[in-house]
């Protein structure tokens, strides 16, 4: 299993002292994030992308190569890249690029993006949303999978004899995940090519998770990718620990009071209790992190949310230190001992690669029986 | 004989409240009239005071937590509901309205609703007419013909209630008990029953989706 952390790469005010980093600061302190994950044992780093303030990400795939230059183990993904105001065209010459200066340490995962403004910026309509992720996404594939390409659709201008450089690595696409909080046409669209299905599990309750989660596991096995159990599931969650419980929760408080989408709601206590938040000590995290099993089965990725709300840096550091230190080692060995052997591991570049030599070599038996 | 679930929603504030008196004088005429029809009721009260926090989290997050959801439940998957608000700057309150505002869409489509409102003065009595229908209307709701307004004057006289209230308050529970007795009981719906038309069962397929369905 794979566990990292995620941001939204937002620039808030710290409100424990009212001061706002710049960009320059938190794009800095973004890619020490990273390069603290790796250097702590987590697998994955995950960059949003946002093209508003109070967000500095507008060009996830050069920051992450910039961190892919300075780390070597360390798997490079997106929270999201959107499939909608994205040119698809854009897409697959971007992380196509960066999958080859990685090294096969990048995947992605899609999302629509949910700010009706933003599509305008990129002459979209966000009621669209859903159509344009279920085209750009078919287009996005077939530039990755397929050398030459002929396409028309209704939102972009057609391609003929189209080849998207450079050609993926080793001829294998980065790694998809298809991400969204409520809408089952995202779990569908995941499910039937086969890809992963990563959900937020920050805003909302576990229940509601689960009922994503059980849908796109149940279509996986309908369009016939193996059982729903070896359908690949991410999660994600949000934490804030120290050793002792009540520092976490009197020291994280203002930072929830104040946070952007929930803050000046529930109380820190009812959202605990309502959603996946969990602010005590790591062995608490420990236990939540264990029981998110019991509702979506066996799971593949596990990212924390650790940045946001104006935390100073110094704090997500520490945090990463008791993630690395503390909490991973455990969730690892956890997991693995109750997970049966046939419920597959994340996909990665090698095991793409792995798995498509073969299938290759399948074929050419089958050939060769058939001549 | 069938056995209908009728949600009360009251948005009272003050303890005691005319709003829930009326709420209440709803109720028992509505149990009478649908006894007279043959049908037993079950009715479960929702005072939204007691969900106030609850309702303006829920305006925050996007999802209800555990109190207001078993409230949100207990009307959605009613056969009618009986919905009374006091009048605030001419209107129904930011409360009232706030828990309509919460509930899915669809989620009182072809639902009976017997409308109640209360205010200090028999000036507000269009209320019901000019804000409360449109409301239900807009909801696909099935808004009772007769709605009740009870202004302070109409609680004096001998019993607490005068004739003309009591009698509003029957006629319209009436009309209600007719609605509910031609319906079949309302069965909530599975989500994740493929044949319902819930969020998740009414998902096309993703050859569909392709298609631009």
């Amino acid at each position: 299993m794979q566990f990292g952390v995620f941001t939204v790469s937002d620039v808030t005010a710290d409100p424990t002292t009212g001061r706002t980093p710049s960009e320059a600061e938190r794009i800095k302190a973004v890619v020490t994030i990273a390069k603290k994950a790796e250097e702590v044992g987590l697998d994955v780093f995950a960059l949003g992308e946002h093209h508003n303030p109070p967000f500095f990400s507008s060009s996830p795939t050069t920051t992450l190569a910039f961190i892919a230059a300075q780390t070597s183990r360390l798997r490079l993904s997106t929270s999201t890249t959107l499939i909608t105001t994205n040119d698809p065209v854009k897409i697959a010459e971007d992380y196509a690029m960066l999958q080859h200066l990685a090294g096969g340490r990048v995947d992605l995962m899609l999302g629509r993006g949910n700010t009706g403004p933003v599509y305008p910026w990129f002459g979209q309509d966000i009621r669209n949303g859903i159509k344009l992720a279920v085209e750009n996404y078919a287009l996005l594939r077939r530039l990755w999978d397929e050398d030459v390409v002929d396409w028309s659709g209704r939102f972009r201008t057609p391609l003929q004899g189209f080849t998207s450089t450079p050609r993926p690595l080793d001829g294998v696409a980065p790694f998809v995940w298809h991400g969204s909080i409520r809408s089952p046409e995202i779990a569908e669209q995941a499910a039937y090519y086969g890809d992963g299905f990563f959900h937020n599990h920050i805003f909302w309750p576990p229940e509601h998770t689960q009922r994503m989660v059980e849908f796109y596991r149940r279509r996986f096995e309908h369009h016939g990718h193996g059982s729903a159990d070896q359908a690949i599931v991410g999660l994600g969650g949000q934490v804030f620990m120290r050793r002792n419980s009540q520092d976490a929760v009197s020291e994280f408080r203002p930072y929830f009071d104040n946070a952007p989408v929930y803050g000046h709601g529930p109380s820190l206590e009812d959202f605990s209790r309502d959603t996946p938040l969990t602010v005590g000590s790591p062995q608490q995290v420990i236990e939540r992190t264990l029981g998110f099993r019991d509702y979506v089965g066996d799971y593949q990725r596990q990212l924390f949310l650790v940045d946001h709300a104006g935390l100073p840096l110094k704090t997500v550091l520490e945090q990463l230190d008791l993630l690395g230190e503390e909490v991973v080692p455990v969730l690892r060995k956890e997991f693995a001992a109750l997970r049966p052997a046939h419920v597959p591991d994340a996909p990665t570049h090698a095991s793409r690669v792995a798995a498509q030599k073969v299938s290759a070599q399948k074929v050419s038996a089958q050939e060769e029986v058939h001549a | 004989m069938s056995s209908r679930r009728i949600a009360v929603v009251s948005a009272g504030v003050s303890v005691p409240s005319s709003t829930r008196l009326l709420a209440d004088r709803l109720t028992t005429a509505t149990v009478d009239a649908l006894r007279e029809r043959g049908d037993d009721t079950t009715v479960e009260v929702v005072e939204l005071r007691d969900r106030a926090r609850d309702l303006a989290d829920f305006l925050i997050t996007g999802f209800a937590g555990t109190s207001l959801r078993a409230a949100i439940e207990a009307v959605t998957g009613a056969d009618g509901v009986i919905a009374v608000t006091p009048v605030f700057s001419a209107s129904f309150s930011g409360l009232f309205k706030t828990f309509f505002d919460v509930l899915d869409t669809e989620a009182l489509t072809g639902t009976p609703v017997l409308l109640g409102a209360t205010a200090g003065t028999a000036r507000h009595s269009l209320v019901i007419e000019h804000a409360m229908r449109p409301l239900f209307s807009y909801l696909h709701a099935i808004p009772v013909p007769t709605g009740v307004f009870a202004a302070t004057e109409d609680w004096g006289g001998a019993g607490g209630v005068d004739g003309a209230l009591a009698g509003r308050a029957v006629r319209a529970a009436g009309e209600f008990a007719d609605l509910l007795a031609g319906r079949r009981p309302t069965v909530p719906a599975d989500a994740f029953d493929d044949a319902s038309d819930g969020p998740f069962g009414g998902t096309p397929s993703f050859e569909a989706l392709l298609r631009g369905a």
